[in-house]
């Protein structure tokens, strides 16, 4: 089955969730005066899940004829072992640290190990220029941001911030 | 509209919002640039600087000018390096490149310069004209007709977003409708489908899935295939001399872009059409009616095949801002966004905008003269040190591209957990662009769901049911209209397969 009837399937799933809530477990809540009125919280919902359930079904069962694709300067799906898809995963669980490690050790020192760490799993390796265009860079935009513009972002690790 | 112009001239004339007209412009340019990065995600970028300015005007001002310069600095790389970062200017690079090969860049830059700047003009003046009577027309619209007329307006964007494939574009279409309905609505004061996630209680972050559907698979995509970005040798960026054109050629392209601003403008103001479509439309029609031996020209580096897709985008581009501001219904995901950054300014654009905030919506047009008269006076000269920017090698460049749609996400919000969404939601549309779904109508989705929600919800009380839809025959008609967008494509291409295959008789 090609990605995307999976895609489509797993949409079709996610719909059936939401589909449940609005029409089984949503109105309980309601508040009875509430129910006099002609549109409640679920009406939307319910109406969007249904098209929503059709048009992803119409996909799982191939029921457009989708054209043939030979885009071959685009991205594309038969092309992947050439691709770095280690580098693209590395990346990602980059950016996860980076969101569980803004708070904890703040935007100055994340940052600069942000972009150290993803120049380095892209191949750079002359350490010092990968050093000094982190280190301004960071600095660069915390001063943009937070002096600048005034919109705050706490520089410094939680321990030093007392926060 | 006289005393609007003047209210708006004299917003626009403060020394801010010159500044901004011009660091929007300067900002949009620089970054439009680089591959990865087109105007839907540095106006994503830009919002939460342009909320702490605070002031409507000058917030809009500033996200105006970073949209034209962002379109500006995209014809700009697929001039120089063939490497559009926008797809509105890929019709550039047909010719723009062939002549930067030959030595011509700055002949190239020239009539893209002079092109944009014109297409822009003509294209502020018509908006000028136009989107008054629109709105005019528009203040007659009950709950009702803009319940459809949001409809007509989604169901344009799949039929466009979809060549061939209406139903993927559809069903993007509800996905971000549904995602729209999660969190604590306006409408009711309750939370919905939140799954008991406090974090989830005020919605998805509009700015986040805006990162997330387009900033950040295309740097994904730049780090997959290496030979998608045509950045770091910076070879052709250092030779960017005589910036003139001879007379001659003006003459040539003088015709061309004039008929282009007009076509691209309405194509613009077109619901789901949009500039990328006007700059291919706009290169095929110039090509077709010049004359024999310009038509071998094209592709070659013919200065008429960069001034048409050149006019016809940023004609677009302004022709898109009239559904927006008249109607307050985005056309494009670049519109979306800037519907989205005027929500949260506390703007509600729409037929009410002219009457109620006419410094707002004069000052935006205002400002669209100066934005390209900044693009010509100031870019111009400007872009042989603004190319240097392409010469950022790689290692540096898909780095920087992550750490600013994960500011996007971050500034303003201060929510780590928004960063982790940016991430799930970039890889699922990494996934969606792989197997071929289109984005964009999730994006305006998900922005028009509570619109669409509350025009329906109100038609409903109003109407103490669904009677509206028969009851008013306006909404009736729009409705009609937006079944026939959906499902006439794809009857076309049900009949002509059948014909090809021979089973089709009759007509």
């Amino acid at each position: 089955m090609a990605l995307d009837r999976w895609l489509a399937l797993v949409i079709l799933l996610i719909c059936l969730a939401y589909g449940y809530a609005a029409y089984f477990t949503m109105d309980a809540l309601l508040p009875p005066i509430m129910k006099r009125s002609p549109i409640w919280p679920s009406s939307f919902p319910k109406v969007l899940v249904i098209g929503a359930i059709l048009l992803s079904l119409s996909i799982l069962l191939g029921l457009e004829k989708s054209p043939d694709k030979s885009d071959a300067a685009d991205i594309n799906l038969s092309r992947l072992h050439e691709y770095k898809v280690g580098q693209a995963v590395l990346l990602l669980v980059l950016m996860v640290a980076y969101a569980l490690l803004l708070r904890p050790i703040g935007f100055l020192a994340a940052t600069f190990l942000f972009l150290s760490v993803g120049s380095f799993i892209l191949g750079e390796r002359r350490f010092g220029l990968m050093i000094l265009v982190a280190a301004i860079a960071a600095g660069t935009v915390w001063y943009l941001v937070d002096v600048v513009l005034g919109i705050f972002l706490s520089p410094f690790p939680m321990f030093l911030s007392g926060g | 509209m006289l005393e609007g112009l003047l209210a708006g001239l004299s917003t626009a004339f403060t020394f801010t919002n010159i500044m901004m007209v011009i660091g929007g412009c300067l900002i949009g340019t620089f970054i439009g640039m680089l591959p990865g990065l087109g105007p839907m995600s540095i106006i994503a970028i830009m919002i939460p600087v342009a909320i702490t300015i605070g002031d409507p005007s000058a917030a809009l001002i500033l996200l105006a000018g970073v949209y034209y310069g962002a379109v500006f600095g995209g014809s700009t790389s697929s001039i120089l390096i063939n490497a559009p970062g926008v797809a509105s200017t890929v019709a550039t690079s047909f010719d723009g490149y062939p002549l930067a090969r030959k030595g011509q860049a700055g002949k190239a830059l020239t009539v893209a310069a002079i092109a944009s700047f014109s297409g822009g003009t003509i294209g502020a003046i018509l908006l000028m004209v136009f989107a008054p009577a629109l709105a005019s027309v528009a203040l007659l619209f009950h709950s009702s007709e803009y319940f459809a007329l949001m409809v007509v307006g989604l169901s344009a964007i799949a039929a466009f977003a979809g060549t061939g494939q209406v139903s993927k574009a559809l069903l993007m279409t509800f996905l971000g409708l549904m995602m729209a309905t999660v969190g604590e609505g306006v409408l009711f004061n309750a939370p919905r489908f939140t799954m008991g996630v406090m974090d989830l209680q005020s919605g998805f972050g509009f700015i986040t899935l805006a990162m997330a559907m387009f900033a950040l698979p295309e740097a994904i995509f730049l780090v997959l295939d290496p030979g998608r970005s045509k950045t770091g040798d910076g070879s052709d960026s250092g030779k960017i001399k005589n910036l003139r054109i001879t007379r001659e050629e003006a003459r040539k392209i003088t015709p061309v872009i004039g008929r282009q601003s007009l076509q691209g403008f309405f194509i613009g103001v077109l619901p789901g059409a949009g500039a990328t479509i006007a700059s291919f439309l706009g290169y095929a029609v110039e090509r077709n009616i010049a004359s024999k031996e310009e038509q071998e020209e094209f592709g070659k580096g013919s200065v008429k095949g960069i001034a048409a897709p050149e006019s016809a985008n940023n004609a677009a581009c302004t022709g898109s801002f009239v559904p927006l501001l008249t109607l307050g219904i985005p056309g494009s995901g670049t519109t979306a966004i800037l519907l989205g950054a005027l929500i949260a300014l506390n703007v509600s654009p729409g037929p009410r905008l002219m009457v109620d905030e006419p410094q707002i919506f004069w000052a935006v047009i205002i400002s669209m003269y100066l934005g390209n008269l900044v693009l010509l006076i100031l870019n111009l000269p400007l872009i042989p040190y603004i190319a240097k920017v392409l010469a950022v090698p790689r290692n540096y460049l898909i780095p920087f591209i992550l750490f600013f749609t994960l500011m996007g996400a971050y500034i303003g919000q201060n929510n780590a957990t928004e960063l982790l969404l940016l991430v799930g939601f970039g890889i699922c549309a990494t996934l969606f662009r792989f197997a071929d779904y289109p984005l964009a109508p999730l994006l305006i989705g998900f922005i028009l769901g509570p619109l669409l929600e509350n025009n329906f919800s109100r038609a409903m009380q109003l109407y103490d049911g669904i009677g509206f839809v028969w009851e008013r025959p306006m909404t009736l008609g729009l409705l009609i209209l937006a079944v026939m967008l959906v499902v006439l494509p794809g009857y076309r291409a049900r009949r002509a397969r059948l014909r090809a295959e021979g089973v089709a008789d009759g007509d």
